[in-house]
Order: C-alpha cells, then sequence, then structure tokens
C-alpha cells in the first residue's frame, strides 16, 4: 500500500442537468497498483457511473481523475480508453468480427504490425483457456455465454493494459459458470498483477474476489473501504451492516482457510489392530468415529461400532471417505464437506493425501462464535 | 477439497452454426416468376397475330430504348435516394443530434401519400420536362423507405456493442463505420431494394412528362386499344422490376455481414 496510487478521483462530482442531486458527488478514491478494488452497492447508488468516470464514458462534473499520475480528466477520451481495458455485463462482442478480429480491437487501433496482432490474439486466447486453433475464426454468436464472457476478458487484456475496468463482468452468467469464471479470472490475475476496478450489486462476489471493498450508499459516498475481513467482522455503520446482510459471519467463512484452524484429533486405526483396544481408544475419546488409514497413511474409511463388530473384514466395514480437505481450502467448502459427509466431521490430508487431522463443526462453530465476539467487542 | 472437480475451459452448450434463412426464399421466388412471365411474353410474341399498328408499337429498336430509358431513371432516382437519405439517417441518428428523426419521417410519410403521378406533375411544373425531373420526383417519393431503415438499422445494433467499442478508444467514425453500419446493413439494404422497386415501376410515368420508358408502349396501346401492346409493355415493366429485385436480393443477402 505504500506505492503511489495509479488512479486517483480527486473531489469528483457528476451532476446530469436537470436533476437536482448529482449521481456521484465529491468523491474520493484512490485505487492502488495490482490491487482488486470491488465497487458494491445497492441499485442506484452511482457504483457504475463511478466506475466509467474512470476512463471518461461519463465526463466528470468537476474534479480530477489521475491515472499513472497525469491529469487525464481534459485530453483525448480515446487514447485514456484504449489504456484501460473495459469489460461489461453484456459483454459486446462484434458480431460481426471473429473472435480473432474482436480480440485484435485494441492493437489494430494502436496499429500494431499485423504479425505482433496475431502473435498476440493467440497468447490472450491461451491465457483465458481457449484453443486459438479452434476459436480464433469463431463468431460470437457460436459462442456460449461463458466462452464469449472469456473473449470480453481477453479482448479488454488486448494491448496489456495496466487497468481494467469491469462492469458487472459475470452478472449474467448462470451461477455455476459464475462461479468458475471467478476462479478463473482470480487465478489469472496472480500471475497478470493487473489493476482491477470491479462493480459488482453481489456481496458474495464482491468478498470473492476483492483486495478491498468500498460500499458505496448514494451519490456514490463510500460508506467503508477496507478489506474484506474487516468490512465483515466490523462493519462501519448500519448501512454496511444492513447491506451485508444476516449472512456476514457466515461470510467471513469463504475467506478463511482449513489450515487457520486447530485440526481435532481423531481416533485413527491401522490394519492389523485389537477390537477391543480400538473401543477402548473411542470410548476414551469419547467418539463413536474413527478413521481407518491404509498403509500409506491414506484415510480410507470411516468406522463406528457397528461396523467394529462385523465379523468379516474391515475393507468393506463403515463408510468410504469420499472427500477430503486440505489445508488450502475455505472453510465454506470445509463446512459443507462435514454436512455432506457420514460422521459430521471431516478429514484433513496434505497434498500427498497424508492423514493430517480432523475438523469438526465443533471447532468451526467455535471460531465463529470467537469472531463475533471480537466483532461485539470493538 | 480433493473431490475430482475438473474445470475445463469447455462449455457444455454451443450454439448451432446455421440456421435456415426466410429471406432466401426470394431468392427462388422472384426468378421463377421471371421465368414464368418470360414464357408467356415469349408466347405472345410469337404466337399471336401483329396488325400493323401493333407491329408498329413494339417495335424492337423503339422498345430496346425505352427500357434503356426506363432503367436510366430507375437507376439515377435509386442513386439518388440513397445519397441523399443514408447520410441524413446518419445525421439524425448520432448522439446529441437534434431530435428531428420522428418529425423526419412523418413529413416523408405525407410525401409519399400523394399520388407518385401528382408528384412527378408538380416536378414538371417547377422543372420543366425530361427524365432528370423525372428522375428527382421519384428519388423524393422513394426517400422514406431508404430513410426510414437506415434510421431503424443504425438504432437496432445492439447498443452495448457500440458501448464497448466506445470503451476500447474506438472513435464516432470508427464506431460508424466499423460497427454501426456493417451491423444495419441488412436492413438498410431492404430499405433500398423497396426503393428500386419503387423507381423501376414509377419510371413506367415518365412518359408523361417526355422522359420516356416503357410507359410509352403501354399508353399507346391504350390510346390505340391494342391489348398485345399493352400486355407486353406491362409484363416487360414487371421484367425489370423482378430482375431489380433480384439484384436487390442477392446484395442484401451477400452484403450481410459474416456472424450476424
Amino acid at each position: 500500500m505504500s506505492a503511489e496510487p495509479l488512479i486517483q478521483l480527486e473531489h469528483v462530482t457528476k451532476a446530469y442537468p436537470g436533476v437536482e442531486e448529482p449521481a456521484v458527488k465529491d468523491l474520493n478514491l484512490e485505487v492502488n497498483p495490482g490491487e482488486i478494488l470491488v465497487l458494491v452497492g445497492p441499485s442506484g447508488c452511482g457504483k457504475s457511473t463511478t466506475l466509467r468516470l474512470i476512463n471518461r464514458m461519463i465526463e466528470p462534473t468537476s474534479g480530477r481523475i489521475i491515472y499513472e499520475g497525469e491529469d487525464v480528466t481534459k485530453g483525448d477520451p480515446n487514447e485514456l480508453r484504449r489504456r484501460m481495458g473495459y469489460v461489461i455485463q453484456q459483454i459486446g462482442l462484434f458480431p460481426h468480427r471473429t473472435i480473432a478480429e474482436n480480440i485484435a480491437t485494441i492493437p489494430r487501433l494502436l496499429k500494431w504490425p499485423k504479425d505482433k496482432i496475431n502473435a498476440r490474439v493467440n497468447e490472450l486466447l491461451e491465457v483465458v483457456s481457449m484453443d486459438p486453433s479452434i476459436y480464433r475464426d469463431r463468431y460470437p454468436s457460436e459462442l456460449s455465454g461463458g466462452q464469449a464472457q472469456r473473449v470480453g476478458v481477453a479482448r479488454a487484456l488486448g494491448a496489456d493494459p495496466d487497468v481494467l475496468l469491469m462492469d458487472e463482468p459475470f452478472g449474467a452468467i448462470d451461477p455455476i459458470t459464475r462461479d468458475r469464471l471467478q476462479n478463473e479470472f482470480l487465478r489469472l490475475q496472480e500471475e497478470l498483477k493487473k489493476t482491477i476496478v470491479f462493480v459488482t450489486h453481489d456481496v458474495d462476489e464482491a468478498v470473492k474476489m476483492g483486495d478491498r471493498i468500498a460500499i458505496l450508499r448514494d451519490q456514490s459516498e463510500i460508506a467503508q473501504l477496507d478489506t474484506p475481513e474487516h468490512i465483515l467482522t466490523d462493519p462501519a455503520d448500519e448501512f454496511v451492516e444492513n447491506f451485508l446482510g444476516s449472512g456476514a459471519i457466515l461470510k467471513t467463512l469463504t475467506l478463511r482457510r482449513v489450515k487457520d484452524i486447530e485440526l481435532s484429533p481423531l481416533v485413527t486405526l491401522k490394519e492389523p489392530f485389537q477390537r477391543d483396544q480400538a473401543f477402548a481408544m473411542m470410548n476414551e475419546a469419547n467418539t463413536s468415529v474413527a478413521v481407518l488409514l491404509d498403509s500409506n497413511n491414506h484415510p480410507t474409511r470411516w468406522i463406528d461400532e457397528r461396523a467394529l463388530n462385523r465379523s468379516s473384514g474391515l475393507e468393506k466395514a463403515g463408510r468410504p471417505i469420499s472427500v477430503q480437505l486440505q489445508p488450502e481450502d475455505t472453510l465454506q467448502d470445509a463446512l459443507s464437506v462435514m454436512l455432506t459427509s457420514a460422521a459430521g466431521m471431516a478429514v484433513v490430508v496434505d497434498a500427498r493425501g497424508n492423514y493430517l487431522g480432523g475438523c469438526t463443526v465443533e471447532s468451526l462453530a467455535q471460531l465463529l462464535i470467537q469472531t463475533g465476539s471480537e466483532n461485539s467487542g470493538s | 477439497m480433493s473431490t475430482a472437480v475438473v474445470l475445463t475451459a469447455e462449455d457444455a452448450e454451443a450454439k448451432p452454426t446455421r440456421r435456415w434463412r426466410s429471406d432466401s426464399l426470394d431468392l427462388v421466388v422472384t426468378p421463377a416468376l421471371f421465368l414464368i412471365l418470360s414464357v408467356l411474353l415469349f408466347v405472345v410474341w410469337n404466337y399471336s397475330e401483329f396488325d400493323q399498328t401493333t407491329t408498329k408499337i413494339l417495335e424492337p429498336a423503339k422498345l430496346l430504348r425505352q427500357m434503356q430509358e426506363q432503367l436510366y431513371v430507375a437507376f439515377w432516382s435509386t442513386v439518388l435516394v440513397v445519397v441523399i437519405a443514408v447520410p441524413i439517417g446518419i445525421a439524425v441518428t448520432r448522439e446529441g443530434a437534434p431530435k428531428i428523426k420522428d418529425t423526419l419521417v412523418s413529413v416523408l410519410g405525407l410525401g409519399q401519400a400523394l399520388p407518385a403521378y401528382g408528384l412527378i406533375v408538380l416536378f414538371f411544373v417547377w422543372l420543366g420536362q425530361g427524365a432528370t425531373t423525372v428522375i428527382i420526383a421519384l428519388a423524393t417519393f422513394a426517400l422514406l423507405p431508404v430513410l426510414r431503415n437506415t434510421i431503424v438499422g443504425l438504432e437496432q445494433v445492439d447498443k452495448s456493442v457500440i458501448e464497448a467499442g466506445k470503451g476500447m478508444g474506438m472513435t464516432g467514425f470508427q464506431r460508424l463505420f466499423k460497427i454501426e453500419l456493417p451491423l444495419s446493413v441488412p436492413v438498410i439494404m431492404a430499405g433500398i431494394r423497396t426503393a428500386t422497386v419503387i423507381n423501376v415501376g414509377m419510371a413506367a410515368l415518365a412518359f408523361l412528362i417526355g422522359g420516356g420508358g416503357l410507359g410509352e408502349t403501354i399508353n399507346a396501346g391504350l390510346k390505340l386499344n391494342r391489348p398485345t401492346a399493352i400486355f407486353v409493355g406491362a409484363v416487360l415493366v414487371a421484367l425489370v422490376a423482378l430482375a431489380f429485385d433480384f439484384i436487390g436480393a442477392l446484395a442484401q443477402r451477400y452484403l450481410r455481414p459474416k456472424g450476424v
């Protein structure tokens, strides 16, 4: 955060003639290089207008816009826009141009040589995981919604801008594809390290995508600007609290990972073992289930008392452990695994599948209660 | 989670690549009609008795000249319409243009409500006789379909596509010539095609003020009561109109941008 902000809005106001209240009123906002800043707020709060002020799709009534240390409030807006990627919800691919031609739009405007454009198009298609040999010469009408949005992102990245402005880019896509695109996009961002201003009305998306979140209320007034953690655990006021909704604490689960909580030791069994010994261990631990490990220390099955009482071999007793957690998984994943697992708890393994410990609903609940009390205490 | 959630780039649905187009129909119907009329004309021409007057009216050299005049009037009036109506259509749909397009369309609509006959006579009073007067009169008459379709064509272009172009730093001219016009070609072409057919048909009235054309033959046939001459003249007018319509259909089809 010590670096110079890449984009600065200084006292920016946008008023429309004939409308008494300005759409954006005296907004000050700084975007740091390499971060994803999410603008989120109820409809009509001016978040989209704010985004469009940055590349002067909407001209400010007063105030200054600084980009890379340079005042860009005056000067050629087209030249400015070619230096910033712009992705909108409706994507707006040119239907009469092939995918390759669409992606080549900005490089062509900048009059790049032909073979450089060609190479760039292929590179960008690879970046958004689409095979150039298949998709280059297709037309947008031949793509699904998810593919079209990928091409939209590739097109915005055309001339390798430092900044991407995204206006509800995943808003019109079905939830499953949206989730996938979000993950892909975050992975992409790890490599690209672009500076991104991202508009959404969806709190979950904001929490997931944002390095910082600006919660806006009417006239684009910043109600709170902070990291997702801080906003979720310490909402600035009632407006923010209401906007986050009742599930705010649950949403913190998406921000924490399994490695952040203390794993509970489970009773583990390894062949060969004595049945009585197993019973004794389970009694001592006051639990009704144990984890069966194979010779490689990989957890394989949940074993309960009934399974132990069976006379036949243990390979088929109990229930198989179908889903395991890894330290990198979010606690939200952990919760859903626990709720669906036969034992009401989950097994955590390392990347090679070796047993590390268990994760129980109690330990999660503990964490949530802690978070809640910290929150009300502050 | 170590469940096998495989992320693939391939989305399951992909849209069908080609659709059947209803406008291919007139690429079949128009030539068929043309063929039927040609056969009729051939039969009438070869197997009916021509008296001296009919022979005189239907002198091939004369018919050829009239046909040329007809085409001349139809062609140049259409060119004039396009040259006037398309730029006006573009101008009134620009961002920040005065909001006159609705007024313009209704005024021209009134113009079209005037009979072409009357319009030609009015222009004759003003400009005197000759083909040029007919061309100007017809251009006025056929302005509306082209202007209206230019406006509609430009306005039906998906706003988000234009917005995306603007957001990438395309200038107003670049957006017009690279996005808006290509995407409105089918609609504008439909208007031009309508205007062409109007002009070809109405050019038969050119003879009224000394503009020549096949109207002369029809008129002579009517005055001298020679049904064969009337028939031949009318069928020739229809054939020219059908030919123009077919060219229009071809243009509409092949100028349509790919992918749309």
